[in-house]
């Protein structure tokens, strides 16, 4: 075998014992491709604070955006509930928010269909609105017999918030409450 | 806990590093029990047993700690000569109606007072006017030798003494030496010195006697001096990243921001009335006006003033329980029309799937928001009764929106953590396509119904003109403005707008407004509060600068209780905040839980009034008298002491009284929701439970449609011991059914030494584990742990019973047309003709009182449920 002098140190042994470093754990782990290698989050242009939206514990993110692109979501180290842990489902947010299965844009299901279809937004939320009058409308019970009042219809439910913002929960409890709706309840009671 | 809040739990790694020991106390053995110091397998169902047992021990082996009791809690207390215990009545307290199938809890009050709870069912009462309640609280009769037999000391002793040693294996399976290792390690770890913590996930509250779980746990904590201190109290490990925020700013239909109650029909008639129903006389309630005047004056804004009551009359009023369940058999009944459901996966992760279906089925339009189309918003083509050919597709005239969801990362919002926490999250991204936030979905939404209501006369669109909607909107897609909702939220005076710093600068003249007043704060100084990051590192372990806590900033409710009533710390060990008698102010680590400038000297005097009764030395300020309630004079319906019930549906007989199970529980006798015997039936031998683990979440909505999650935990499965594999047949990665009258599900079999069988009463018993996460669509499939469940209910929560009930399981697949308790040709029969009308399932008899008009709920009734 024709010796080849540039290959000689890339022998990881050789490396190993050539940088007195004979477990092989310090630098003389590297290889010159590995070397090379940079984090991806090192190309982000920014990171932005966030926390995990699955469990309570309420771990600390941070985003990695680069283009107006996720690159990456990892722990964050100076929270002191998480030290820069993420459990399986906290690791996983990144396919969870980029993943192939988000569906983006409103689906239809015509009473008695048989499939889906796609329909502009603003005109679903035209639909909604006007499903949400004459809901209210059609079952709104202004007095009980014996007087006192009521003010409400049990005609409209809304079931969720406990995987949303507090903003959004408060909102939520806003606008139905104004409605009359009162059959308004989420995860807490689940 | 490592399985199901992993990060949280390093905390409890770090505690073994430094001496803890581990107590785990679990059905089955998990990552928790591996790492653990004692792993205690238990009856699912039978925790009531075991913690009334540890009562008993710490009582009759003097291990309390009396001042803490003596001076914190209510021990002292006198109660009505009238009371009657479960031990007088085999299981019952006194105030029982057979006929309305509800306690009258007037025998259960204070002698000479009578007081509000702090949460709770505050509509409970047995005079009037309620404003008086609590006004003679300096009046409370006491024993503070703690020898009257009708005090809350002596009760809370004579009611606990049969829980023994013996009576823990009898009822929950557990060695006696097993059950006094684990009551000695807990006495021997509470005092001056140190304290224990209990931590629990909801699952505990799963149960037709899940508040009283808790409440026992509470006795146990108060009376070892474990409340308000480092290291004590009581933790929920809740299951989603701001289940906690949707309970303070409630999307629940029971409450109003805050825990504000929602009016009730034919009380909380006007302001007035329902200010005079809800606040207390006496503790921190006593401030309630100026929370509900903010309130209105954050949602009507001009439009509420003192002469309109500040459009009290706006809001909706509740008759009755209106909580999911009662919602869903309603709408099963086809009295609901239309139904928005929001990040959740009802026909997942609710009780008895087949009928949430049918509620779904009987709707005339249902909107989903969620990532992708989840089964809630498939259930009209790949429900299991649709593929069974049970139901057409073309016959379901449900009209279905779908709306694709924003992620966290593409909005900006506050979530509430499992530990009352604030914490913000940045928008990082643009939404793709027409994903949006619920907050600009609902925004808009209300925009339109404003648009639509515009120019009605009619009064009832009064509040939707009339409420203040006005919100910047930025960017392409009009995304509303989250940081002013949550200034909204914070509140500010009027008319200068000025942000408020604190719950304690609201007024009840319409000069503030709040949307929330425990978040009062969030955005003191107009700064986000909640965003705050100060790194670990640059603070101390109170870690005060990271996000912001409810109330005011507070990381540890009750923290006075960590000083003794001299307001000097129990221990230097122990320290956490203290009475500075040199600036005559409570100070300490964190922001103390207590007029900051009342001396522990401070006494009540008589007929003081409002904030004025709570004393120097009184911790639980939300308390009508400032104490730690051991036993509940008011505001549970199931009774002042937990008492230990079996499950609805159980393989024993109670061994400790007469009456079965838990008397006031709330049951739907319909015949898409049967029940099984109360105890022994045949039919279904085994008892089972349902959980979590770590690599999917909920109903699978956020993790049964990722590829890296579902290669980590593929597939449904249940989990038995060898020794039930061998009774039933079943292999390890074979197939089993697992059935209960309401359906069938089918699964891998997991063969474990993880599930012991349990001995108990002389008879062994075996237990099903079974993950609740799978159903028919996404990227993992299975059969759903629902299919099985039942609705009944806790009747002060209304929150189902999914953590203990029998099941049948055999070898094998299941059929392809599946069996199920709402539809299909196998549907169950009319009740009472299950068995050919056997004996009846429970002492006393459930009575079946004719169906409501709407959300039919035989048996039981609230207390305010009008006739
Ligand atoms: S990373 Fe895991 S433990 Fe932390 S909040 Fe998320 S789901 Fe919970």
């Amino acid at each position: 075998m024709a010796a080849d002098s540039s290959k000689i140190p890339a022998w990881p042994a050789w490396r190993q014992l050539a940088n007195g470093d004979p477990v092989g754990l310090g630098a003389s782990a590297f290889s010159p491709r590995s070397r090379a290698l940079k984090a991806r989050i090192n190309e982000a242009d920014r990171a932005v604070g966030s926390v995990c939206p699955y469990c309570g514990v309420g771990c600390g993110q941070q985003v990695y955006v680069k283009d107006g692109k996720i690159l990456d979501i990892e722990g964050d180290y100076d929270s002191p509930i998480s030290r820069g842990c993420l459990c399986p489902k906290g690791a996983a947010t990144m396919q969870l928010v980029t993943g192939t299965h988000r569906v983006k844009t409103v689906l239809y299901r015509r009473p008695y269909g048989t499939r889906w279809e796609e329909i502009p937004l603003e005109r679903a939320l035209d639909l909604v609105a006007r499903r949400v009058q004459k809901t209210r409308d059609d079952t709104w019970e202004d007095q009980h017999e014996k007087g006192h009042p009521l003010r409400r219809t049990l005609g409209i439910a809304s079931l969720g918030g406990a995987t949303l913002d507090n903003e959004e929960n408060y909102l939520i409890k806003k606008l139905f409450s104004s409605l009359g709706v009162v059959q308004v309840e989420n995860q807490a009671r689940i | 806990m490592a399985e199901c809040h992993p990060v949280g739990f390093q905390w409890v790694m770090e505690a073994k590093r430094r001496g803890a020991t581990i107590i785990h106390i679990d059905p089955r053995f998990t990552r928790t029990s591996a790492v653990s110091d004692i792993h205690v397998p238990i009856r699912a169902g039978s925790d009531i047993a075991f913690l009334g047992a540890l009562v008993n021990y710490i009582i009759s082996n003097d291990c309390w700690f009396r001042e803490y009791v003596v001076n914190y809690t209510n021990a002292s207390a006198l109660i009505s000569e009238d009371f009657q215990d479960t031990e007088d009545l085999d299981g019952l307290f006194s105030g029982w109606d057979p006929e309305k199938g509800q306690y009258d809890p007037k025998s259960w009050q204070y002698r000479g007072v009578e007081v509000s709870p702090a949460a709770g069912h505050r509509e409970m009462f047995s005079g009037e006017p309620r404003s008086e309640r609590g006004a003679s609280i300096t009046a409370e009769e006491h024993d503070p030798t703690l020898t009257d037999p009708k005090c809350v000391f002596q009760i809370v002793k004579r009611h606990y003494a049969r829980y023994t040693p013996e009576v823990v294996q009898q009822a929950c399976g557990i060695a006696p030496d097993l059950f006094l290792k684990v009551a000695r390690a807990l006495c021997d770890n509470s005092g001056l010195e140190r304290t224990s913590a209990f931590c629990y996930a909801v699952g505990w509250t799963q149960h037709t006697v899940g508040v009283q779980f808790i409440r026992t746990a509470a006795i146990v904590q108060l009376l070892l001096g474990n409340i308000g201190r480092p290291g004590g109290g009581i933790m929920a490990l809740r299951g989603h990243s701001s289940i906690q925020g949707s309970t303070d700013i409630p999307t629940l239909y029971n409450m109003l921001p805050g825990y504000l109650p929602m009016p009730k029909a034919s009380y909380d008639t006007d302001l007035e009335k329902y200010i005079e129903y809800n606040r207390s006389a006496s503790g921190w309630w006593s401030e309630f006006p100026k929370y509900i005047v903010s309130l209105l004056k954050a949602w009507y804004g001009n439009n509420a003033s003192a002469v309109n009551d500040y459009c009290y009359n706006y809001l909706p009023h509740i008759s009755g329980d209106h909580s999911h369940m009662v919602t869903v058999a309603a709408m099963a009944d086809g009295f609901v029309k239309g139904y928005f459901v929001l990040g959740e996966n009802p026909a997942v992760g609710s009780m008895n799937a087949s009928l949430q279906r049918k509620g779904l089925r009987k709707l005339e339009w249902l909107v989903v928001r969620d990532f992708a189309p989840t089964e809630t918003a498939e259930f009209w083509r790949s429900a299991p009764e649709v593929v069974a050919g049970d139901v057409k597709p073309e016959e379901i005239a449900t009209e279905v929106f779908f709306f694709p969801c924003a992620a966290h990362t593409e909005k900006d919002g506050s979530f509430t953590n499992t530990q009352r926490l604030l914490q913000w999250h940045h928008k990082a991204i643009e939404p793709p396509g027409d994903c949006r936030s619920e907050l600009h979905f609902v925004y808009h939404l209300g925009k339109r119904l404003k648009e639509l209501y515009r120019d009605s006369p009619d009064s009832k669109d009064h509040p939707i003109r009339d409420l203040a909607w006005n919100y910047r909107e930025i960017g392409e897609i009009q995304e509303p403005d989250a940081e002013e909702v949550l200034a909204e939220i914070n509140g500010h005076s009027l008319p200068d707008e000025k942000p408020l710093s604190a719950y304690t600068e609201l007024n009840e003249d319409g000069s503030t407004a709040c949307g929330c007043w425990i978040y009062c704060g969030c955005r003191k100084d107009g700064v986000n509060q909640t965003a705050r990051r100060t790194p670990k590192d640059e603070q101390d372990w109170v870690a005060l600068e990271w996000g912001w806590a409810w109330p005011a900033n507070r990381r540890m409710l009750y923290n006075r209780a960590s000083a003794d009533p001299e307001g000097k710390p129990w221990s230097q060990r122990k320290k956490y905040v203290w009475w500075d008698p040199e600036q005559k102010k409570w100070t300490g680590y964190d922001n103390p839980d207590c007029i900051a400038t009342r001396p522990p000297e401070y006494r009540p005097p008589e007929g003081a009034q409002g904030i004025d009764t709570l004393s120097g030395i009184d911790p639980f300020i939300m308390q009508a008298e400032g104490k730690g309630w051991l036993y509940d004079p008011s505001g549970l319906l199931d009774g002042p002491l937990p008492t230990h019930y079996e499950p609805q549906e159980s393989v024993l007989k109670n061994p400790l009284y007469g009456q079965q199970c838990n008397p006031a529980r709330l049951e739907w006798v319909r015949r898409d929701n049967p029940y099984h015997k109360a105890w022994g039936d045949p039919r279904y031998p085994f008892i089972a439970t349902t959980y979590r683990v770590t690599e999917h979440h909920t109903a699978g909505g956020m993790s049964r449609w990722l590829p890296w999650l579902n290669e980590l935990q593929p597939e449904m499965f249940v989990e038995v011991s060898p020794e039930l594999a061998g009774l039933r047949g079943l292999e390890n990665g074979g197939w089993a059914t697992v059935s209960t009258i309401r359906g069938e599900i089918e699964a891998r079999v997991l063969v474990t030494e993880r599930l012991q069988p349990l001995v108990v009463q002389g008879q062994v018993m075996h237990q099903v584990g079974i993950p609740y996460h799978w159903s028919y669509v996404g990227r993992s499939t299975g059969d759903a742990a629902n299919e099985l469940t039942a609705f009944v209910a806790d009747p002060n929560v209304s929150i189902e019973e999914s953590k203990a009930f029998s099941v049948q399981i055999v070898a094998g697949r299941r059929a392809s047309r599946r069996r199920a308790g709402a539809v299909g040709p196998l549907a169950a029969p009319e009740p009472g003709q299950e068995d050919g009308g056997e004996p009846s399932r429970d002492l006393p008899e459930v009575r079946t009182k004719k169906p409501a008009t709407h959300g039919e709920r035989s048996g039981r009734q609230q207390q305010t449920e009008e006739a």
